[in-house]
């Protein structure tokens, strides 16, 4: 790799790729912002049953991501991300 | 038995109709009995296209009414003896015609044709499922524009929900220059987000512009895009033809056209 190669900017083409893939997986999941609240509620309440979740730094979202094994070609799928800092494991006192 | 396919895309002006209508005449070409339906009814255009505008008599409406028989509306090509079409009502509106019908209108002329070819207005509402209610094969074009395959990505998958077997892409009105220097998506580029099978990529050229104009499809002839259609034909018929190579060509053209300038 050259020293320029670093400095290069994205052909418009590259650009068009990303956000066409950014934009097709929202597309895709066919899931409204009112469901993704839905499900981001029902994980909460689930977990804090166990623990204390940190609700500031919660990032819950729909991603890509590739398939493995040798029969799916390298496609994309649709997953579901979750980053869900916790402040406190609760002590159950049983 | 007949095949039935659809011509989609979901974004309009990407070249559904013009497609049909080379896919057509290549068809035709190619010996087999084709019938082109245009689907999108109240804006009429395939007829302009294959230059069979002045033949109409009966449409599409009329048909399904009962007002006439399919042999009667069908009007032959003035080229090819097996090549019809069956012109859409400009003066009616979508909602005049129904998937039922549709699939009845495609069961029956699949009996006597080799292929029945259904031109698809844009967008998803009824029109589209009229379109595709009867049809067993579907043909997405795009171009290679975000928007073009953003919607072509929501009818792939519409099709599928709707079950037509088979799905495969022309990516149409590429430029290799673009493509080469990066400012346009490559057939790959668009191959690899949609997932889906290639029939064939159809360059940017200024003869469709002049076919169309003329009301004669190029399929077949020594144009770039009448030879991509035909390679096209082909491999809906099940021959394995390699893709066009647009470079070379192009640089060929260019030299023979420089070749022309001079003399």
């Amino acid at each position: 790799m050259k020293l320029t190669d670093i400095f290069k900017k994205k052909t418009s083409s590259e650009m068009a790729k990303d956000r066409l893939k950014l934009v097709l997986v929202s597309d895709r999941s066919s899931c409204s912002p009112e469901i993704m609240d839905r499900i981001k509620n029902d994980i909460l309440e689930v977990l804090s049953k166990y623990v204390e979740v940190d609700q500031a730094g919660l990032d819950i979202k729909l991603t890509q991501m590739d398939t493995e094994g040798a029969d799916s070609d390298n496609k994309s799928v649709p997953a579901l991300y979750a980053n869900i800092p916790i402040k406190n494991m609760k002590h159950t006192s049983n | 038995m007949g095949e039935v396919i659809v011509v989609t895309s979901g974004k309009g002006g990407v070249g559904k109709t013009t497609t049909t209508a080379n896919i057509g005449t290549g068809l035709a070409k190619l010996n087999k009995k084709v019938v082109l339906i245009d689907t999108d009814i109240g804006l009429r255009n395939l007829d302009v296209v294959m230059g069979l505008e002045n033949r109409i008599v009966y449409n599409l409406v009329d048909v399904v009414e009962g007002s006439c028989k399919v042999k009667q509306a069908m009007i032959r090509d003035k080229r090819f003896d097996n090549l019809f079409l069956l012109p859409a009502a400009q003066t009616k509106d979508k909602t005049s015609v129904t998937p039922d019908q549709m699939k009845k209108l495609a069961e029956e002329l699949k009996a006597e044709f080799d292929y029945v070819i259904m031109d698809c207005p844009a967008g998803i509402e009824q029109g589209f499922k009229n379109a595709i209610a009867g049809a067993e094969r579907a043909i997405v074009v795009t171009t290679p524009e975000v928007s073009a395959v953003r919607d072509a990505d929501r009818i792939i998958g519409l099709l599928e929900a709707n079950e037509i077997g088979k799905t495969q892409l022309i990516v149409n009105r590429l430029r290799p220059d673009m493509v080469k220097r990066g400012d346009m998506m490559s057939a790959e580029d668009v191959i690899d987000i949609l997932a889906v099978d290639l029939v064939g990529v159809v360059p940017d050229d200024e003869s469709i512009v002049v076919a169309t104009n003329n009301g004669e499809p190029l399929a077949g002839d020594s144009s770039l895009a009448g030879q991509a259609y035909m390679n096209i034909c082909r491999r809906i018929l099940g021959e394995s033809v390699p893709l066009l190579s647009l470079d070379d060509k192009k640089g060929l053209f260019k030299a023979l056209a420089g070749v022309f300038r001079k003399s």
